[in-house]
């Protein structure tokens, strides 16, 4: 059982959806990321996503990539991610998933990411671009580990498909809402609710959505139908004026959690 | 049929049914973008088999290109090296001006065969850009070009070409604004367009099954140069020269002599101005295996994962990755890959253009100066065939550029 297992069982037992904020790693710097964290976690946030930085993501939008060229250009490097990651570990409860691009694991070694992670408390990683056909490996040692890997199920994914993909997830599996790439909409799609219903006759693990999500009003329409949300280029979009219009840490840490305690009183209030 | 038509190659099978060849290829892209890869290799497949689409695309390489490409002896180039005779496949002479339009017509019949209504595409040097942007007027596709800030700059005459070819271009500004980010780019848009948009993707690179198709397409290139060698030499070449950037070129005249293993074969990597990091192009020659762009191949990272920034003269070799199934080849030794300088190439540039009377694109000016070379190794009665695999007029302008900089 992984913290993630824990997570859901604990959440299940009180009628409650998990809420998932994602904030890239060393965006502006480190240092600001491990406060964000920390007072993501005082907000009551159940889980992060944190993006490790990347050179050519494609599944993202102008926010994330943005905040990926901001840390990267500042001279953020997986190890000292890694050792933010350990520093701020006893202070939070909120487990801590990477997304991080299979470039960047392939680069350190499997055996080796997987060893480091573990070892500063993450819980298990999404690689956007590690589809299930080329995840095998991968995976077996994930599971070797007790390393949850979360992996994606979107519009476009034939239902045979969904459901084989289901079978090799642990954690939680990964709704992508939308064809198409990270960032904020208005208007979530007409068959969201109905594709979100159909996955859940299918598995038994937690389903959490994911891309696009940016409102109170999105998280009241999904939550009979998932288990938990991710937002992300909302929360980077906050966090991104500490960089582009000076803004305070404590500014930034100010708007970032009461943007998430609206959030968490959408989904659970 | 002449024996060297006949034999099976012993990497004709590749990529296995994971896409791979050997280790390399593969599919690491995002789950959005599965089921359109594997509807683009059903499609593939199914037209591989279909006489009628051969039969479409014969013609149109014959009448709307200009195939079959000659085979060129370079004479006074010959003369001037004093090795073996210097001979030039002619894909410069294609409509468009280089080999990209072989590529670019398949995938736009199998765009219709699927149904889609729209096409995507990335380009550096424009090469690319100009024969999709063709390919779509032709068939009355719209288009949409994605094309790295740096690269519009230095790619003006292509830039108006598909301009007026009724292309729309999307300057690319992220990242270090060329060939890469431009494929980045013109992934995110499928991400979101995949259900009736075909990514017409340039070169050998990318996920599978475009490492596949693009070779296949571009094998034209050697399928030609053996029949034409037989007919002029009553042989096989005695070396085959290609430069590689992603290495559709290379793929496309190599694939069909890998089972001739008596034909050495060499790919020439941009060697942009030395062999420090970030100031050349050489992904086979300075790179590690590893993840860019949908394909596990050789590529140039640094020790965190992250792409590195890469430096070429020319436009379209200026990528820091390079298409699985060259890794494959160098892993076997069946290719053996070299590195060309920015000088090296721009001396070779003007050399040919004074001797021969051709201007050759920066790109194959790379695999001319180390045809040249290989020439030099051999024997008067030999023979080494060059791909000259696009025309130089889109450079003058850069060339001159570069030249007054390097006055002062």
């Amino acid at each position: 059982m992984s913290s993630i297992d824990d997570l859901f069982q604990n959440l299940k037992a009180n009628g409650q959806k998990a809420f998932m904020p994602f904030i890239t790693a060393g965006d502006p710097d480190l240092g600001f990321s491990a406060e964000i964290l920390k007072g993501l976690d005082a907000t009551g946030c159940h889980m992060v996503e944190l993006g490790i930085p990347y050179s050519d993501p494609i599944a993202d939008g102008p926010v994330i990539q943005a905040s990926y060229t901001r840390a990267l250009n500042g001279g953020t490097k997986l190890k000292n991610i890694f050792a933010m990651c350990d520093s701020v570990a006893a202070e939070i409860k909120m487990p801590i998933v990477t997304m991080v691009s299979y470039a960047i694991i392939f680069r350190m070694g499997v055996d080796e990411y997987l060893q480091q992670a573990k070892a500063v408390g993450v819980a298990g990683a999404i690689v956007p671009d590690m589809p299930v056909d080329e995840s095998a490996e991968f995976a077996a040692k994930c599971k070797a580990h007790d390393f949850s890997l979360i992996q994606l199920i979107t519009p476009t994914t034939p239902r045979e498909r969904a459901i084989e993909i289901a079978q090799q997830t642990t954690g939680f599996i990964y709704y992508v809402s939308i064809a198409g790439i990270t960032g904020e909409r208005t208007e979530l799609p007409a068959d969201l609710v109905d594709n979100l219903k159909w996955l859940r006759t299918q598995t038994d693990l937690p389903i959490c959505v994911g891309f696009g999500i940016s409102s109170p009003e999105h998280a009241e329409v999904l939550k009979p139908v998932c288990d938990g949300m991710i937002v992300g280029s909302a929360i980077v979009r906050r966090i991104a004026k500490a960089a582009t219009e000076g803004a305070s840490p404590e500014e930034v840490l100010a708007d970032v959690s009461g943007f998430a305690s609206t959030m968490l009183n959408a989904i659970n209030g | 049929m002449p024996k060297f038509l006949s034999q099976p190659s012993p990497d004709a099978s590749l990529p296995d049914d994971k896409g791979r060849f050997g280790e390399f290829g593969g599919r690491f892209v995002p789950e959005t973008l599965v089921a359109a890869l594997d509807q683009l290799e059903a499609e593939y497949l199914q037209a591989q088999q279909d006489p009628n689409f051969q039969q479409e695309l014969d013609v149109l390489l014959r009448d709307f290109v200009g195939r079959p490409s000659p085979l060129y002896f370079a004479k006074r180039l010959t003369e001037k090296v004093g090795g073996a005779q210097i001979w030039f496949k002619r894909e410069d002479v294609n409509h468009t001006g280089a080999h990209k339009i072989n590529s670019t017509l398949g995938q736009a019949l199998l765009t219709m065969r699927m149904g889609k209504k729209r096409v995507i595409a990335e380009t550096g040097a424009g090469q690319h850009g100009v024969a999709t942007a063709t390919a779509c007027a032709h068939f009355g596709l719209p288009c949409v070009v994605y094309m790295g800030e740096e690269d519009v700059r230095r790619q003006q005459p292509n830039v108006q070409s598909m301009l007026m070819l009724g292309a729309e271009i999307c300057p690319v500004t992220t990242g270090s604004r060329t060939l890469r980010d431009a494929v980045n780019q013109a992934m995110r848009d499928w991400m979101s367009s995949v259900s009736d948009t075909h990514y017409i993707l340039g070169s050998v690179v990318g996920p599978h099954p475009f490492p596949l198709i693009v070779r296949d397409f571009q094998a034209v290139i050697g399928r030609e140069t053996i029949q034409q060698s037989q007919e002029r030499f009553d042989r096989l070449p005695d070396a085959v020269v290609a430069c590689v950037g992603g290495g559709s070129n290379a793929a496309g005249m190599f694939f069909p002599f890998v089972a001739e293993t008596d034909v050495p074969l060499i790919g020439v990597e941009a060697g942009g101005e030395n062999d420090s990091r970030g100031r050349h192009a050489s992904s086979l020659t300075f790179g590690k295996p590893g993840v860019l762009h949908g394909s596990f191949s050789y590529v140039l990272q640094d020790e965190d994962g992250q792409t590195e920034d890469v430096h070429s003269a020319s436009a379209g070799l200026d990528y820091p990755g390079v298409g699985p199934e060259h890794s494959h080849w160098k892993s076997t030794g069946r290719v053996e890959y070299r590195s060309c300088r920015d000088d090296e190439a721009l001396a070779t540039f003007d050399l040919v253009a004074r001797t021969e009377g051709i201007l050759p694109a920066l790109e194959s000016s790379h695999a001319i100066a180390k045809g040249m070379e290989v020439a030099k190794e051999r024997g008067k009665d030999e023979i080494v065939v060059v791909c000259l695999s696009g025309r130089g007029d889109k450079d003058a302008a850069e060339i001159q550029r570069l030249r007054d900089e390097a006055n002062g």
